[in-house]
């Protein structure tokens, strides 16, 4: 038994059955990453201590006959923008460099009461700040599937170690695309909720009103075991929904069959790679074929889409990361002789290029005399965007686009160019402007063997609905 | 009562100044507006935290519901309109004691608006405009001073970070210092009756900013502002609107401009100095803050929170004139706090004269407290025994001299007024009819001039021979018998 290839399920059920032990199964995870991970660098911090200490709980439940809970003894990998009592957070920053965290994120804490390991926090963009996870102040992350290539960002660790065996399952986090996009190009599935289905308490925020927590797997039904743990009111998020938590492992096995599937012409027009378009034209064919009806919608606003993203999104990171000021925590420079010098150099040496970039973007935009041209135009933007999708879902049940313009590009390719960095999210940042889900899967790989990804999004809190086409086309291809 | 300062100022013909004040006001809640860590005054620094109001990264605000109610309380209080919708705004700068580099406020939509007070000027009445009243966090302390290290290091407490706060903005409606002084002291007993806050300025509890200009008589235009901060009490707001006034009418008059500026006050030389220009002003790039969502207080809830709205001052003070026949004096004086009131009204209800009890309040209990040094709180007289004691002369058992001596014994020993009189052995009113007689006898004999003055029509002289025989008799003897023996025997 590959104990590193297991889903979640057969993990779950190995650790059960006592086939092997949540503590063996989390020594061949650190294996595998000691002897895979330094060619990828998806891993920043391993927090075997924690890990082990876990995996031993879950083994004595097993030794007393107890059920495992639902992630009881998987191996999971947490982005490094999620707090974690007790082990180093970076953010992918070097002004947090020597942070260790007094609390848990409410996301990581939940994994942890079902059960779930967690071997270690995951490399990421600066702040999330990136699609390509070279922002990462430590390290690049490289894709699996080809070690020259970028794994996508911002959550590139967490998509790459699923990709690689050295994690089951992973959260990431997803403000324009950070969770679908790496999972298109690194080959696996990655849900992006619904804004308020997961409790933000605990990210270290980029844009708050984008952010969002969710899950990696190397299935759809992982993504939906992990979701059914994480999912759910918390009364620390004012802005976390109290809606009820379906049972997604449940829900995603009921039949697509006579489900409306939306396409939009908005997302197959120009700059679409055509190897991704024909792999995603033949991904709508098969789920016409499993008897889906295939109906155009248009989303006529999604040109706006990129504009609008990066003046909410800077706006919000100017404000979020004005607390890494060198006072209380993290990065303080030395040898300064004023306040203000000193808030200027721990904030120019504790911060990397992309995040300074947009703090001055995002402070340009609310600056007064700006606001009402940037912001609020771009926050009325959003509302047509949001207006476009329900629109659009009155008259389907979920609509497919590509993930990604392009499969995975090299290393170095775009990182002088970030205008051309930040096309590469205009798939992905409507569903984080509307708030609504949006899941990626593979659908087949480019000649190159380059993974490529197909996008459903659903309505507000309709996750259960995209896990469900997401499961029929995963099963039927 | 109202009190003025004869301020060069108000005389000042030729310009006259327009001011508003912002004034900020702590809520007596237990826990932080947006985490559930206490508010405790004076505990050690740092203890009252925890990520949320440390801003470390990833927590999040959650309002504190009482906060709410608090913050909407005080405005109704205010006579403002609660919105039913309104919305948290992120008020960006950078300072050391502000630990997210924001400040979560209420900015273009707050609580609530349009509220006025009326205040007491030169005999009349003025309603002064509540512009709007909004909820916010209070930052931390920067501690520059107090440490060891203290010359090259200052030292952040942020116990504060986080204490919930709602700001006053009034109109531009305030015409004098004098106006400024009578708002803030109206201001701050509306706020203490309805309990949202302690109102200490000492403690910060009570902050307050002044914008002030001059214009011309009968310009319409405002002049240029100023903005007075780090004033903390009301007589130095007094005094630094006073200063401010005079410098900024030199300044115009030597054919200078008025600077938008903010300036700081030192109450020690009575002046003000500039701290920073509008073009060094922040821009605080206000928007919504997207961590919370838009606070909705409905009609319901509203109502809830209405019914526990006190009676206030004003309304309180015209109530008990009515009910007790006191003067407006006696009414200012006593609702000077709401237990001082509650528990004059108590002991005027119990007691058979009001009147009188508003007098002994005033006449014998503040002075005694006021010479100790006591609050009203701390009275060893409660009004229970002001009211008994009340009753005591009203009915002649003692004389008011015995009143006051025993009230010095109170204050001596500690003690409220019935143990005390009941350990001086419940000193009778002599009513032995017969050793007044003698006493009376002797005095009228001992006075043949005033029994002279008495029988030619000057009957107001008893009141003479009523004190002799008083003071021959020690006190001990009832003033309305002596006076009946008395009127006997010279009219006889």
């Amino acid at each position: 038994m590959d104990l590193n290839s297991l889903s979640i399920a057969s993990a779950r059920a190995a650790v059960q059955e006592r086939k092997t032990s949540a503590v063996a199964l989390a020594e061949a995870f650190y294996a595998k990453i000691a002897s895979d991970d330094p060619k990828i660098g998806a891993y920043l911090t391993l927090s075997q201590e924690r890990a082990l200490a876990k995996a031993a709980e879950m083994d004595a439940l097993v030794a007393r006959g107890e059920k495992l809970p639902a992630l009881g003894g998987i191996p999971v990998g947490i982005k490094d923008v999620l707090v974690t009592q007790g082990v180093k957070t970076t953010a992918g920053s070097k002004i947090l460099s020597n942070y260790i965290p007094p609390y848990d994120c409410t996301a990581v804490a939940r994994m942890e009461a079902a059960g779930a390991v967690v071997l270690g926090k995951l490399n990421c963009d600066e702040f999330a700040m990136g699609s390509s996870n070279e922002n990462s102040a430590y390290k690049p992350v490289h894709n699996p599937r080809d070690l020259s290539r970028v794994p996508g960002g911002s959550s590139g660790g967490s998509a790459a170690a699923v990709a690689a065996n050295t994690a089951i399952a992973t959260l990431g986090t997803d403000t324009g695309g950070s969770i679908r996009q790496p999972a298109s190009f690194c080959g696996v599935v990655g849900l992006k909720p619904t804004y308020g289905r997961v409790s933000r308490y605990g990210l270290i925020a980029f844009a708050s009103s984008l952010d969002n927590i969710g899950p990696f797997g190397k299935t759809v039904q992982d993504v939906a075991t992990v979701l059914g743990v994480i999912a759910g009111r918390d009364p620390m998020d004012s802005t976390s929904a109290e809606v009820p938590v379906p049972d997604y492992v449940a829900e995603i096995e009921k039949p697509v069959k006579g489900m409306k599937i939306g396409v939009a012409k908005e997302y197959l027009g120009e700059g679409l790679d055509a190897e991704v378009r024909s792999a995603v034209m033949a991904a709508i064919e098969k789920l016409a074929k499993l008897g889906c009806e295939i109906v155009e919608v248009s989303l006529p606003h999604t040109k706006y889409a990129i504009p609008t993203y990066y003046i909410v999104a800077t706006a919000e990171a100017s404000s979020n990361l004005a607390r890494f000021d060198g006072v209380r925590y993290g990065h303080r420079a030395q040898g300064v002789r004023s306040l203000s010098e000193m808030y200027r150099r721990s904030r120019e040496q504790g911060f990397g290029a992309e995040v300074k970039r947009r703090i001055m973007l995002g402070t340009y935009a609310l600056s007064a005399g700006y606001y009402d041209a940037y912001y609020l135009k771009a926050q009325k933007v959003r509302t047509l965007l949001t207006r476009d999708f329900e629109e659009a879902f009155g008259k389907v049940d979920a609509i497919v686009a590509p993930t990604c313009p392009t499969p995975a590009f090299k290393l170095g390719d775009k990182v002088d160019d970030p205008l051309a960095m930040y096309l590469a999210d205009i798939y992905t940042v409507t569903a984080n402007l509307a708030g609504i889900p949006g899941v990626s899967i593979p659908c087949g790989e480019t000649k190159e063997k380059l993974p490529i990804g197909l996008q459903i999004f659903g309505k507000h809190f309709a996750e259960a609905t995209i896990l469900r086409v997401a499961n029929a086309y995963e099963k039927g291809a | 009562m109202p009190t003025t300062l004869d301020s060069p100022v108000a005389a000042n013909t030729k310009y006259e100044p327009v001011i508003g004040l912002e004034v900020h006001v702590q809520l007596l809640t237990a826990t932080k507006i947006f985490c559930s860590c206490s508010t405790r005054f004076g505990n050690p620094p740092n203890t009252n935290v925890c990520p949320v109001c440390l801003g470390h990264p990833g927590p999040l605000p959650v309002l504190n519901k009482k906060a709410v109610e608090f913050a909407t309380l005080a405005a109704m209080a205010l006579n403002c309109r609660i919105n039913e919708t309104s919305i948290f705004a992120r008020k960006n700068y950078f300072y050391p004691d502000l630990p997210k580099g924001y400040q979560i406020s209420q900015y273009d939509k707050p609580l609530a608006e349009h509220g006025f007070i009326e205040i007491k000027i030169n005999g009349g009445t003025k309603k002064i405009g509540i512009t709007r009243l909004h909820m916010e966090e209070d930052a931390g302390k920067s501690l520059h001073e107090g440490f060891p290290d203290s010359s090259e290091k200052t030292g952040i407490d942020l116990n504060r970070s986080g204490v919930p706060l709602i700001e006053i903005v009034s109109e531009p409606d305030i015409a004098s210092p004098d106006e400024a002084y009578e708002y803030l002291t109206r201001l701050k007993e509306i706020i203490l009756y309805t309990a949202v806050s302690d109102c200490n300025m000492e403690e910060g509890s009570l902050r307050c900013d002044a914008n002030v200009s001059v214009r011309p008589r009968g310009q319409e235009k405002f002049g240029t502002k100023a903005e007075v901060k780090n004033v903390n009490s009301f007589r130095f707001i007094r005094e630094a609107l006073v200063y401010e006034i005079a410098r900024q009418i030199d300044v115009i008059e030597s054919g200078g401009k008025v600077v938008q500026e903010t300036r700081l006050y030192n109450s020690n030389e009575g002046k003000t100095y500039s701290m920073r220009s509008k073009e060094q002003a922040h821009d605080y790039r206000y928007f919504p803050e997207p961590d919370l969502l838009p606070l909705v207080v409905d009609a319901n809830w509203q109502a809830e929170i209405r019914k526990t709205l006190p009676e206030l001052p004003e309304a309180r003070r015209r109530r008990m004139m009515a009910d007790y026949g006191i003067t407006e004096g006696d009414a200012y004086t006593l609702t000077l706090t709401k237990f001082l009131a509650d528990q004059f009204e108590e002991a005027a209800k119990a007691a058979k004269n009001p009147k009188r009890v508003a007098n002994l309040v005033q006449g014998e209990l503040l002075g005694r407290l006021k010479a100790k040094g006591l609050e009203i709180e701390q009275s060893p007289i409660s009004m229970k025994g002001v009211a008994e004691s009340a009753d005591l002369v009203e009915a002649g058992t003692i004389s008011g001299k015995m009143l006051k001596d025993l009230y010095d014994l109170c204050f001596e020993r500690g003690k409220d007024f019935p143990v005390v009189y009941e350990e001086e052995g419940r000193p009778k009113q002599s009513t032995d009819t017969s050793a007044l007689e003698k006493i009376a006898d002797e005095i009228i004999a001992a006075n043949p001039k005033q029994v002279e003055q008495y029988r030619a029509g000057k009957k107001t002289v008893i009141g003479f021979f009523v004190g002799q025989v008083m003071k021959a008799s020690k006190g001990q003897a009832n003033p309305q018998l002596i006076n009946e023996l008395l009127t006997k025997k010279l009219e006889g």
